[in-house]
């Protein structure tokens, strides 16, 4: 498959698997029937794993929480394209991708339960912490492949945001950098319609987000991001662009938020529940249960095993997140600097004093 | 006149205001058909079309360089930053154009324009939702910066704003939007910027606080005199410009200050109110002026932010410092 094949300046969309589950088999990766039925586990996981979020957190257990519903496919593809090498820096909304990446449960439980204990992530897993501030991490992502090409190393990086990200600036800016040292850097947009409230059609007046790479000296690709193998394929095929020198691309994976912005947000106040509903029909689990069925691949028996697994698995990590130990008040000044200032230690003491006498 | 909380009495103001003046103008990210994260801005864009209450998109260096734009030909421009963790794309806006085009120009141009955000901690909110650097603000040459700490007083200080001749920075304390309701008045009640409000009045001490804290000290108020001792509490409620000759008048009645606020201390409004005392009032000092404020650090997530914003336990400790002293 070749980037250009898919030029978004003549309205081309890369897509594997139709929304009824059919595959082209010009375009189908070679996965044996295990790894495709391991996608469906990992789509499943992330299913199961967000609504347990927006559960918790309408019980007072969880704070704010971005789901990922609708948007699994976009992560669940992309992330299986990487080499273990490869860094990935998401915004807020990759759950999904942190998950595949295999970053502990409990840690992104803990996050979201509002503990710093959430954003330390093991070096080795190269996944950046959730960054709140939107599109400034592109920026991070475009350094961090300059900083691989100046040392000669093989890796790529992979950075997520959604439709909204494209209208900051440094969203622009990292496009910008990243073109002109033709840094390794995939950066991937997950356009799920919305930005909090606002359409995407609000968003930009271009035609497609994808298009925006041209501008900026290197090709983009707008992909159904509904579908697992476009997400693969196009992000596989990113990479390697990344890794010959050629430089970045920029993804557009067209897909949908079937759920709000965050747990704050109602979006009853600004769209249709029809439009919802009518997504529903293509959202990636339900075209993809269809794509293994066809395939003799999947039985309503293996999905309950699986959703009971994955649930107790999930369960469990809840469990040991909430029963982590509370912050303790040292915890708020010790991580500052490599060194604890002289100021920092008074204001600390002063704390701890003040605690002391209740 | 009704009660309202905070954000209802902002939501009026506004819709006064714009009813008042077409040249009054909302922009920002969901102010529209939302009305808000919030709801501040709820039913002004069914009352006064898209082209009155702007779906921008999400672009904060955009809503405020357009609305400094639209304010050089003579728009009044509310910006709405959705919360203040967000606004430091358009900080350089703010402090490199919009602050000082009127001494740049020798006021041929000027930008009377109002940007308003939700601040401060204490909600269980996300990374980069609780911030409260009100003193880069107030730090930044041309602007006003205000922070109502009730609902009426966040109606008449907007309304004011709106109708100010130069840039104000219009913080709301989210924490207390909808935690305080009173009798808020409709009409041509407006609240002067610069001026401060005695919140309470007393012999012993002065609290200044602002924002979220004023309800803080309010609490350390009643437990001191539950003691026999008697707090004034000045509500400065502009921090820039800060009104000193309140302050002042207040200290030198009471011989000791406890400044309390929430931001961080290092180079905060505390800092600068004392060395004002230091300045104006030397000589009736009884004590130093003491600091209760937000810790130098990052505004620890939900599960630890209680350690960072000072409480009723803190505030008791700095008052009895300076009462002790």
């Amino acid at each position: 498959m070749k980037i250009s094949d898919c030029d978004p300046l003549q309205g081309r969309r890369l897509q594997v698997l139709s929304p009824e589950g059919k595959a082209d088999p010009e375009l189908l990766p070679e996965f044996d029937d295990e790894s495709l039925r391991r996608i469906f586990g990992q789509l499943l996981m992330g299913r199961l794993f967000d609504r347990h979020c927006m559960a918790l957190q309408r019980e007072g257990r969880l704070g704010t929480y971005a789901p990922v519903e609708g948007q699994e496919a976009c992560q669940v593809g992309s992330v299986l394209a990487l080499a273990k090498g490869d860094w990935v820096v998401p915004s807020f909304r990759e759950t999904m991708a942190a998950i595949c990446r295999g970053v502990p449960l409990e840690t992104i439980f803990r996050y979201w339960m509002g503990s710093e204990e959430g954003s330390r992530i093991p070096r080795e897993l190269r996944f950046l912490p959730v960054s709140i501030p939107v599109g400034s991490h592109t920026l991070h992502a475009a350094g961090m492949a300059m900083a691989i090409q100046y040392k000669g190393e093989a890796d790529a990086v992979l950075c997520y945001f959604g439709d909204g990200a494209t209208s900051e600036g440094d969203f622009h800016e990292a496009l910008t950098f990243a073109g002109v040292r033709r840094a390794p850097v995939v950066f991937f947009c997950q356009n799920n319609g919305w930005a909090i409230s606002v359409p995407r059609s609000k968003q930009c007046a271009a035609a497609s987000l994808a298009a925006k790479g041209v501008g900026y000296g290197f090709p983009g690709i707008q992909i159904d991001g509904n579908d697992p193998f476009a997400a693969y394929l196009a992000t596989r095929t990113a990479l390697e662009r990344a890794r010959s020198g050629e430089g970045p691309t920029l993804i557009e994976a067209v897909t949908y938020r079937l759920g709000p912005h965050t747990t704050s947000d109602d979006p009853l106040r600004y769209r249709e529940n029809a439009e919802v509903e009518k997504m529903r029909a293509l959202e990636p689990l339900v075209r993809y249960r269809q794509f293994l069925k066809q395939r003799g691949l999947w039985s309503e028996a293996w999905e309950n095993e699986l959703a009971a697994s994955h649930q107790a698995r999930i369960e469990d990590a809840a469990r040991r997140a909430e029963s982590a130990p509370p912050p303790t008040p040292e915890s708020v000044f010790d991580s500052m600097f490599a060194a604890l200032p002289a100021h920092l230690a008074r204001q600390r003491s002063e704390l701890l004093d003040a605690l002391k006498e209740g | 006149m009704a009660q309202m909380n905070m954000v209802e009495a902002i939501n009026l103001a506004l819709r006064e205001e714009m009813e008042r003046d077409p040249d009054v103008i909302l922009l920002g990210e969901d102010v529209g058909k939302e009305g808000g994260v919030f709801r501040v801005t709820e039913g002004l864009q069914q009352r006064f079309g898209e082209n009155r209450s702007i779906d921008t998109p999400l672009a904060e260096s955009g809503i405020v360089g357009c609305a400094f734009g639209m304010a050089l030909l003579g728009l009044k421009p509310v910006a709405e930053i959705q919360f203040m963790g967000f606004l430091y794309p358009a900080y350089d806006q703010i402090i490199s154009h919009v602050g000082r085009i009127r001494n740049r120009t020798r006021g041929v141009y000027s930008a009377p324009m109002v940007i308003r955000m939700p601040y401060g901690g204490g909600i269980h909110a996300p990374e980069h939702h609780s911030e409260s650097t009100e003193a880069l603000l107030a730090h930044t040459p041309g602007i006003k910066v205000v922070i109502p700490s009730s609902p009426a007083d966040a109606r008449g200080l907007l309304k004011s704003a709106i109708r100010d001749p130069d840039p104000v920075l219009f913080l709301e304390p989210k924490r207390i939007y909808r935690a305080i309701k009173e009798e808020v008045p409709e009409g041509e009640v407006l609240v002067p910027l610069g001026k401060a409000r005695r919140v309470r009045e007393g012999g012993d001490l002065t609290l200044v606080a602002w924002g979220a804290m004023v309800r803080e000290a309010q609490k350390a108020a009643e437990e001191l005199a539950g003691q026999g001792i008697e707090a004034e509490i000045i509500d400065p409620r502009s921090i820039s410009p800060l009104d000193e000759a309140a302050i002042v008048e207040s200290v030198k009645k009471t011989g000791r200050c406890v400044v309390v606020h929430e931001a961080p201390r290092t180079c905060g409004l505390g800092a600068e109110i004392s060395a004002l005392l230091m300045e104006q009032a030397l000589l009736y000092l009884k004590a130093p002026v003491e600091r209760v404020s937000g810790f130098d650090t990052v505004m620890p997530l939900p599960k630890g932010e209680h350690f960072y914003l000072p409480d009723l336990r803190r505030i008791l400790r700095g008052a009895r410092k300076v009462l002790e002293f």
